[in-house]
């Protein structure tokens, strides 16, 4: 029983990382139909971000670093990935405007190019972020059950990005322009919509997403080049299966995603579960081809 | 009379493609055993830039996972090969197996020991893999980008599983360590040059069989649907047939040149059939021009040879490179090596300008039309 319950928190974890990375992904595909495969390369920055922050306060502080620098580290890794991806967006990506195709290539150039960065600045091998030690431990359930407090954090701060995203797309001026331009970008030009501005600030908070993703798998795990490859396909199947442009498809797939994940690895191995949940999406395009929920277009 | 004849001939054998075929005949005369073996691994290449083109030049359909069909490829002959190697010491059974602890050969690896059984399958499993995944994206009208991404994951997801099964598979190491194909060793100069030879063979016919396609009505139609699949679909055409039809040749050819790779090589892994692997097959491609046919084999030799190359001295440069001729080639020269060329001579004589022929070859299509079919 504890380990059902353990398994399914782990879901809802592995789920709420794939939740923001997919956020910034949702963001970008929605609005401008481009698959941004350096992504990844930006939850790589983040979580260096983290890092870096990490390792420069310990040295000014003498020794350990303070409790709220891995905050900072997270406002921090938001700001410098989305300066990366508003870097991006204007000088590649605007220019390749309808040619997706064209584009995820491009863009994971710039991952294999990112990807050398981080190894010709930090070293091939991984580097560790020591996590806080307000993260250490875990809430205890019942005896054997205890929910760390790192997993816990990710889904407040998931659930916190949701409703950020969500307010700045619903709440503000700025959103309700991302909002026209998705809906009809023609017609939102013509009424006066400066969609070029709309795509690179949606582009870079995009990206910010992504970076403050990267901050959030740090704590989990060791620190590479390569780290983002390993959460980037899963978010693009999050993606597919959410629907173009939709946060609350991505949400809903981020979770099923990532609780299939779990329940396949419980029935099976990690390998096969992976497969599986391929296999799952692949049979839910055939019933929804358009993801969980279908984009309107006016 | 007189003047039919060299047209028809030239039609079968551009001069410059009749050039290239002799270097490459006489390339075992020149070059040393690892210089030959190289070019015999990039001809191979060639073949599957070939097939990837037709799926993506010809038909607009990017796969990311082309390296899955080259490895299913090249694992059944690797297959074929250890099962040779395990009957020449007299064991039961190929060594990763034995330390794996299985007890007895798999029953499914028991046909591979018949070759004409392996080459088959080595066309036949990622034809009927592409087969069945192009069956279901189109059925489900999963195109452009989100059929790339379906066969990217694909490609994850693959070499996930032969690493799991590392009894079946040989896991991380993959199928290794064999000795001999037909009794002739695979590490003697004469079995190395008939390899070669029978790449060089391998290629001429895949491309004379897509040049065959891209000029059938067939090609005309693959055409069609990259510049508007909707309107080839209203026009009454069976989209899924042809999709299919493409992706599962496309695989086929992929599957050959794995086939082809493994023997000369001497190992076929995971590692060589994932998303890295995939995605600068693509390149290839994109890098020789996407759309000729030529293109793709001159990009995949060219590109494959600055990276031995480079990776060996520079290995830090190659990764900017690889990454840096990705933008170029996109933002640039959509077109590549073989457009870059076209697009000189024409601007040459017409005093078009690069950067026209290039608004004009990318103009409303995600692919560059290319009219040199």
């Amino acid at each position: 029983m504890d380990l059902l319950l353990l398994q399914l928190f782990n879901g809802l974890s592995v789920g709420s990382i794939l939740l923001l990375v997919a956020l910034g992904l949702v963001l970008s595909f929605g609005l401008m139909g481009v698959i941004n495969m350096a992504h990844g390369e930006l939850i790589m920055i983040g979580a260096y971000c983290a890092f870096v922050t990490q390792t420069t306060a310990a040295k000014l502080f003498g020794g350990t670093a303070p409790a709220i620098s891995y905050l900072i580290a997270v406002v921090l890794a938001f700001a410098v990935a989305a300066l990366f991806g508003w870097v991006l967006e204007v000088v590649l990506i605007q220019r390749l405007y309808r040619r997706p195709l064209d584009t995820l290539l491009a863009t994971w150039g710039v991952g294999l190019m990112l990807q050398q960065l981080a190894r010709s600045v930090f070293g091939a091998p991984n580097v560790q972020v020591v996590s806080p030690a307000w993260l250490n431990g875990g809430l205890a359930v019942t005896g054997s059950l205890s929910l760390s407090y790192k997993r816990l954090f990710i889904l407040g701060l998931a659930a916190f990005a949701l409703v950020a995203v969500w307010a700045y797309l619903q709440r503000t001026g700025a959103g309700r322009r991302v909002r026209a331009v998705m809906q009809n970008r023609e017609i939102a030009s013509s009424l006066g919509v400066h969609t070029r501005q709309v795509d690179a600030t949606t582009f870079a908070i995009g990206s910010g997403l992504a970076g403050v993703a990267g901050c959030a798998v740090a704590l989990l795990g060791p620190v590479g080049p390569a780290l983002g490859t390993y959460y980037i396909v899963d978010a693009f199947m999050v993606v597919v299966l959410g629907g173009a442009g939709q946060i609350v498809g991505a949400t809903v797939a981020a979770f099923a995603v990532g609780g299939l994940n779990m329940a396949f690895e419980l029935g099976s191995t990690a390998s096969l579960g992976k497969v599986a949940v391929l296999i799952v999406v692949i049979a839910f395009l055939q019933w929804r081809p358009a993801g969980l929920i279908a984009r309107r277009t006016r | 009379m007189a003047t039919a004849k060299p047209t028809a001939s030239s039609r079968l054998l551009p001069a410059p493609i009749g050039a290239a075929m002799v270097i490459l005949l006489i390339a075992p005369l020149i070059l040393s055993d690892f210089r030959l073996g190289l070019l015999a691994k990039y001809l191979t290449y060639a073949i599957v830039a070939l097939g990837l083109d037709l799926l993506w030049g010809y038909t607009g359909m990017l796969s990311l996972g082309h390296g899955v069909f080259f490895g299913l490829g090249a694992y059944c002959a690797g297959m074929y090969l250890k099962l040779e190697a395990t009957r020449a010491t007299g064991e039961a059974m190929p060594d990763f197996m034995v330390w794996s602890g299985l007890k007895a050969l798999p029953a499914f690896w028991e046909p591979f020991g018949s070759p004409a059984f392996a080459v088959m399958m080595a066309i036949l499993v990622p034809a009927t893999l592409a087969s069945i995944l192009g069956y279901l994206a189109c059925r489900s009208r999963i195109k452009d980008v989100y059929f790339s991404l379906i066969t990217q994951a694909v490609a994850l997801i693959i070499p996930i599983l032969l690493i799991g099964q590392q009894g079946y598979t040989g896991g991380t190491n993959g199928v290794t360590n064999f000795g001999t194909l037909f009794g002739a060793s695979l590490k003697e100069r004469p079995t190395q040059i008939v390899l070669y030879l029978a790449t060089v063979l391998v290629l001429a016919l895949s491309f004379v069989l897509s040049r065959w396609v891209v000029r059938s009505r067939f090609g005309r139609l693959l055409v069609a649907v990259r510049d508007d699949e909707q309107r080839v679909r209203f026009l009454g055409y069976n989209l899924t047939a042809v999709k299919v039809g493409v992706y599962a040749l496309s695989a086929a050819l992929a599957g050959v040149a794995g086939m082809m790779f493994v023997p000369q090589v001497g190992i076929i892994s995971p590692a060589m059939l994932g998303i890295v692997p995939s995605v600068e097959m693509v390149v290839w491609v994109a890098v020789g021009g996407r759309g000729t046919l030529i293109g793709p084999i001159i990009g995949a030799i060219v590109v494959s040879a600055a990276k031995s190359t480079l990776s060996e001295s520079f290995p830090d440069t190659w990764q900017y490179l690889l990454g840096a001729l990705f933008v170029a080639v996109v933002i640039w020269f959509p077109q590549g090596l073989t457009g870059l060329r076209i697009s000189h001579v024409i601007g040459r004589f017409t005093g078009r300008t690069a950067d026209r022929d290039l608004a004009d070859a990318t103009h409303g299509t995600s692919t560059g039309k290319e009219r040199q079919l």
